[in-house]
């Protein structure tokens, strides 16, 4: 028996050491609700939309909460990149935009067509007139798939192309023509778009993905890949840049910089870019196009924001003006001109985020502000711009990254789980307790 | 994360397993706690033999764990990447190994009440 207490009390001592339940703190008291008739509408339920009307259910009691979105399946969408390596099945991606939206939220099964900001009415594709007191802007991105000439989605799964950003059923057919690869082998190519993109990471861990699988199956010592991309660097954080370099060395992953990809052939299976390259002779950069034949590709479109932000007058004029993210605080959220209009999700334009993780950061800080305005406060919540992305790099093993505007380092779990280290706590945390975080955000209550 | 609280985590926990699985798997664990303190109790002593056999079935448990997770997970063995690694599959693997036992001493003791055993 004695034995037996003492490998219970290590157990403890174990938890405690790592961090576990063991240090947890008691869960924060929720304040009481704010009495209000405020008229609030939310565009688009994606992660932004759904997590923002639940937290206003849980913080005010009579305000009259609306929420417009026509799309009836509501996509997991980190978990494009497991079910597009063939480790998820599809259905794992999808449920339904309804269930998880709380009683007492009325939802526009429709899209939002127009935003008056001086009238404060939202104008739905079939003409009908929404008031609003406040409004949220979280519509999330828009691909666009015809910036790719050559390129359409009827095309992922055939001629060894895949594009695991449309959607699940685009995840699944671009596993079907990557597993062909994985066991076929030849040359691979992944491009990364000019423009600003949800999940920057997303291109990456395809890639160490495929790497992966490709190395430990029939393409074995059969394959060669190539990284596209028309930054000058692998990501925007440098410490992360930096060690990804590293690893694509170690894996032997060609990086083509300044590669930006402008059209596909898929019949002759040839990929050209718009290339910076310099001349060996004197040393001057100029554009050129450039071939590359695939047996695989994947391609990742240019990303904007959605018509409505930009033809609603709500986009940066001076920033972005080529993807038209919406104009915001980068600390509050909140519009430059119209104090009662605030983004939320994807389609902020700030210079971080566009990660479901920062949609968890970003909502307690609109939460507050708009809160604060109908109580006559001023909010006091800042996003410093925690993005987060576990960089996968192989199956088994990612890399915890989480990081703010100035390019810090943000660890949630500090001397624990290093960032930097591929670790399979870190997987872990991706395949596992992501979904259900992210669940638990929707709900908001995480 | 923003807020790593019980509350948190409790959230967290009910979506990996699903509300109804989390909380019936949570009020087993409790039973079988339970159940363990009570025949410690009626007992009052602590029967070695049905120790032994609880601490042979531990690492049995300890392996069941650790297959179990990896299986779960998509992962083998060879993806502990660095020391926190090994402690979570050490602490999956205690973990297995301790509730075993308890279920394999507890089990023994309902079955077979001291009185049958020293006959
Ligand atoms: C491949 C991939 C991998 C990713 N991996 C990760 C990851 O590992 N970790 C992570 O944190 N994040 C990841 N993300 C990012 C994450 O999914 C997004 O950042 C998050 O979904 C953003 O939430 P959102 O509400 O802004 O947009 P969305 O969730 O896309 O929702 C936008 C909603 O707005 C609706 N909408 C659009 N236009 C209109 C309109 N005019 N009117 C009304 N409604 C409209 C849409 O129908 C949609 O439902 C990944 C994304 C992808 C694509």
């Amino acid at each position: 028996m004695k034995d037996f207490q003492s490998s219970r009390r290590d157990f403890l001592r174990f938890g405690a050491a790592v961090g576990l339940a063991a240090t947890l703190p008691v869960g924060l008291a929720r304040a009481s609700k704010t009495k209000t008739n405020a008229n609030i509408v939310i565009i688009g339920a994606g992660a932004a939309g759904t997590a923002f009307a639940n937290r206003m259910v849980q913080r005010l009691d009579g305000a009259k909460i609306t929420i417009i979105d026509a799309r009836k399946n509501h996509i997991y969408q980190p978990g494009l990149s497991l079910v597009a390596a063939g480790l998820k099945p599809q259905e794992y991606l999808v449920s339904t935009t309804r269930e998880w939206l709380p009683k007492g939220v009325t939802l526009i099964e429709e899209q939002a067509a127009a935003v008056d900001p001086v009238a404060k009415t939202v104008t739905t594709a079939s003409g009908q007139k929404v008031d609003y007191d406040f409004l949220v802007m979280a519509p999330g991105l828009v691909l666009d798939h015809d910036a790719i000439e050559g390129f359409s989605l009827d095309m992922v799964g055939t001629n060894g192309i895949g594009s695991l950003y449309a959607g699940p059923e685009y995840a699944a057919k671009t596993w079907a023509a990557a597993s062909k690869f994985v066991e076929n082998g030849g040359v691979g190519v992944f491009n990364r778009p000019a423009t600003e993109m949800k999940c920057a990471g997303a291109p990456l861990k395809h890639t160490f993905l495929i790497d992966d699988i490709a190395s430990r199956s029939g393409a074995k010592g059969k394959y060669q890949l190539n990284y596209t991309c028309p930054q000058t660097v692998l990501f925007s954080v440098p410490i992360v840049a930096e060690k990804v370099r590293m690893l694509f060395g170690q894996r032997g992953v060609a990086t083509h910089y300044k590669y930006n990809l402008k059209a596909i052939d898929p019949g002759r299976r040839i990929a050209t870019f718009s290339a910076v390259v310099t001349d060996p002779a004197t040393g001057a950069d100029k554009v050129t196009s450039v071939e590359m034949p695939w047996d695989y590709i994947h391609i990742i479109p240019p990303q904007r924001a959605p018509a409505v932000v930009r033809e609603s007058g709500l986009s940066w004029a001076d920033k972005w003006t080529d993807q038209g993210w919406m104009a915001c605080d980068q600390g509050t959220l909140r519009h430059p001109q119209y104090s009662e209009i605030f983004a939320l999700g994807d389609i902020a334009g700030v210079p971080k985020g566009k990660t479901a993780a920062s949609v968890k950061w970003q909502v307690p800080v609109v939460e507050d502000h708009l809160v604060s305005q109908i109580q006559g406060r001023e909010g006091t919540e800042i996003y410093t711009g925690y993005t987060s992305c576990p960089m996968i790099t192989r199956v088994g093993q990612a890399m915890l990254v989480e990081f703010d505007y100035n390019n810090n380092l943000l660890p949630s779990f500090d001397g624990v789980i290093a960032p930097l280290e591929e670790l399979w706590i870190s997987w872990l945390m991706k395949e596992v307790a992501l979904k259900a975080t992210y669940n638990a955000m929707l709900r908001g209550k995480a | 994360m923003k807020e790593l609280t019980l509350t948190t985590m409790i959230a967290v926990f009910e979506e990996i397993f699903g509300s109804g699985l989390f909380w019936a798997m949570m009020l087993l664990a409790a039973v079988i706690t339970v159940a363990y303190v009570y025949v410690l109790i009626r007992d009052r002593a602590v029967s070695m033999r049905k120790f032994l056999w609880a601490q042979v079935s531990m690492p049995v448990g300890a392996v069941v764990a650790v297959v179990f997770v990896l299986a779960q997970t998509n992962s083998a063995l060879r993806h502990t990447g660095g020391p926190v690694d090994v402690f979570v599959l050490l602490g999956v693997a205690l973990l297995g190994a301790v509730g075993m036992a308890i279920l394999v001493y507890t089990g023994q003791s309902l079955l077979r009440p001291p009185a049958q055993e020293t006959k």
